[in-house]
């Protein structure tokens, strides 16, 4: 679904060159859960640009669903990423004045769908997340917990192929966040492939498998898969 | 997609109403004071007849010679803007031109039959009959007197509607007369709606003026001696006293026009003036060779400075202000657009090409353009009212707002707003949404 080969991400000033990223290898496969971790300034959030599309990199190789993204331009990128990922923000990233139904429609008219087809889809989404009942609402009438709920039915609304969560419960309370994380779950076991970066190492044993990157490069590819059932029985 | 990025455009202006208010303000400003002076500068640069105006022509013939020509009237070309009875006639006499006339303009008092009416003057314009046929007139009721009533000084006018309105309530008048200083008329036509601005026949005498209410044969205004209410210039030399002297003189008074059809009609009549002007040399009249011209409307136009160079000057400082209040609007718009940088990056992120974004931001500007142009047409509409407030009834003429001068209003305020929002959407098609997300 996703493989970068020995990527590479340079941040270019007239003195010096500093990387975000050097030879950075990883591949997620359809229906994976990866926990991408790493303390701060690790590069993880530069990796989620780019594997969001949002980025260009520097060097490498980068595959998202077998096509190789290398020298698309700005139309076929944003094609792309409206199609086949799904972006979880830390902050929700909601547009504050549009009410819940027109937000979770944003990627939708970038998309093309017709009224009917993109009515269907924001009511399949916000009944996934539970919140049909809030669709006229704005998001400052929602708590975090129910703001992230619209981000994470906005990124489904356009079934994409990879979800992309950037800190999904950085900004929320330990409830709200366990809430979040039962439903990315639930999206796994649906069989969404999902990457989530995170800092929080008990975030990360949600996940199927856990990377950690330090200094912009993969130091632990956890060999070891650990099972989302198992985990959720340690906690 | 247009809908769509409409609706968020009226969303987002909603949003920040100070900032969008600020900038429909700047913008209807700068609209109504372009328009404002851009409306009369058109109403001057009309062109009068445009379906004749490259075949009628003003007719000029140096009759002061290079030595008569100090007087403040002569041009640099050493041309009178009017011509004298003494070549009006020659020419007239020739008719060498496939229609001509040579007119004056004078006035008379008009007793009403009506005795309700009280006496009241009117100007007239005395003129031959193919003043209407060239002139394009439109009749009402009847037509032009004859070319017979020309050559026998007939009793006869036509009058405009609006006289006709005045005096026979608007019935149907054709037989009847009118009293003119105290000698009866016989009217023959009645001028549907003809008022060409500006008055190109005779731009000497109150250019944009309202077209005369009553027209007579040329010859019964000369052979009722009555005086001529426009220029007269002369150069010194009325040898003769009284009605007499005037029309031996040198003096000029007289308007000449004719209609000249094709190109070889122009060379012909450029070739028969330069001979008669010879002719006047030969007979000793002139003492210098023969210095004749010819222009048709628009030339006429710029000759005679229809337009004025302070009406330009006018013109060009309230664009420059335009363009002030654009920058301003410009301004405002950039800092609006990337106060928004952050759902910018959120839209990229969810799929919006920067071709997207580009056309969501350019609507906006649209949308704000199209308010302020809505706003410039009502303070256009009231920079022409404190006009005619301000000028003569005459100059008022100048200040219709047309339909046309609507659309350009509202064409110009989307244009130069869409013009002054491609950098601002530029910007924002730029946002890198990477920073935007990363910083938050």
């Amino acid at each position: 679904m996703l493989k970068m080969t020995h990527l590479s991400k340079a941040y270019r000033t007239e003195v010096v060159e500093t990387f975000a990223l050097r030879d950075f290898s990883i591949h997620v496969r359809e229906g994976e859960f990866v926990a991408v971790t790493g303390p701060s300034g690790s590069g993880k959030t530069t990796f989620l640009t780019i594997a969001g599309l949002l980025e260009e990199f520097s060097g490498g190789e980068y595959q998202l669903d077998g096509a190789n993204v290398r020298g698309l331009n700005d139309n076929q990128r944003s094609k792309l990423r409206n199609e086949k990922i799904g972006f979880i923000f830390q902050a929700f990233n909601l547009i504050a004045d549009l009410n819940v139904q027109d937000n979770i429609d944003v990627p939708l008219r970038y998309r093309g769908f017709n009224g009917a087809e993109r009515r269907r889809r924001i009511g399949e989404a916000l009944g996934r997340v539970g919140l049909s009942a809030r669709s006229r609402h704005y998001p400052a009438e929602l708590s975090g917990g129910q703001q992230q709920r619209v981000a994470i039915a906005r990124a489904l609304a356009g079934s994409p192929r990879l979800l992309l969560a950037d800190e999904p419960t950085g900004n929320l309370d330990t409830q709200m966040a366990r809430g979040v994380l039962d439903l990315l779950e639930e999206l796994h076991r649906d069989g969404a492939t999902i990457v989530m970066v995170t800092h929080d190492p008990e975030l990360s044993v949600r996940a199927q498998r856990e990377v950690h990157i330090v200094d912009g490069q993969v130091v632990d590819l956890a060999a070891q898969p650990r099972l989302v059932a198992s985990a959720s029985a340690g906690t | 997609m247009f809908n769509y990025y409409f609706g968020l455009a009226v969303r987002s202006l909603k949003r920040n109403l100070v900032l969008t208010v600020l900038m429909i303000f700047a913008i209807g400003v700068g609209i109504g004071a372009s328009m404002t002076t851009l409306t009369v500068f058109r109403a001057m640069d009309n062109d009068p007849i445009p379906s004749k105006s490259r075949q009628l022509f003003a007719v000029q013939i140096d009759n002061w010679g290079p030595n008569g020509n100090s007087v403040v009237t002569g041009d640099a070309e050493g041309f009178q803007e009017q011509i004298s009875y003494l070549d009006a006639s020659g020419l007239m006499n020739a008719r060498a031109a496939h229609r001509q006339s040579a007119m004056y303009v004078t006035g008379a008092a008009v007793t009403p039959s009506n005795a309700d009416l009280l006496p009241f003057q009117v100007q007239i314009r005395a003129a031959y009959t193919d003043f209407f046929a060239m002139f394009d007139t439109p009749f009402l009721m009847g037509g032009p007197w004859s070319a017979a009533d020309d050559e026998g000084r007939a009793d006869v006018v036509v009058i405009s509607h609006e006289l006709n309105d005045k005096i026979f309530g608007g019935a149907n008048s054709i037989g009847k007369t009118v009293n003119l200083d105290n000698r009866e008329y016989r009217v023959v036509g009645v001028l549907g709606q003809w008022d060409p601005i500006p008055k190109f026949y005779d731009l000497n005498n109150n250019a944009y003026g309202k077209s005369p209410d009553v027209f007579m044969p040329f010859t019964r205004a000369i052979d009722g001696q009555m005086q001529g209410w426009g220029n007269n210039n002369c150069n010194g030399r009325i040898v003769e006293p009284g009605w007499a002297g005037r029309l031996h003189s040198e003096c000029v008074w007289l308007q000449f026009w004719a209609e000249l059809p094709s190109a070889a009609d122009v060379e012909h009549y450029r070739a028969f003036l330069n001979n008669y002007a010879s002719d006047q040399q030969r007979s000793g009249r002139f003492s210098w060779p023969a210095h004749t011209r010819i222009r048709d409307v628009r030339d006429w136009l710029v000759y005679q400075h229809a337009v004025s160079a302070e009406v330009r000057i006018l013109v060009l400082v309230s664009f420059s202000f335009l363009l002030v209040c654009l920058l301003n609007a410009m301004g405002l718009m950039l800092a609006k657009i990337m106060g928004r940088a952050g759902d910018i990056g959120v839209r990229r992120a969810l799929g919006a090409s920067r071709r997207a974004i580009f056309g969501q931001c350019l609507i906006e500007a649209g949308v704000v353009g199209l308010a302020g142009g809505l706003l410039g047409l009502v303070l256009t509409g009231l920079g022409l009212m404190g006009l005619r407030s301000l000028l003569s009834e005459d100059v008022t003429r100048l200040t219709h707002f047309s339909p046309s001068d609507i659309t350009i209003a509202v064409i110009l305020a989307v244009v130069a707003t869409t013009l002054a929002g491609l950098y601002p959407t530029w910007r924002a098609a730029q946002v890198q949404p990477a920073w935007q997300l990363k910083a938050q």
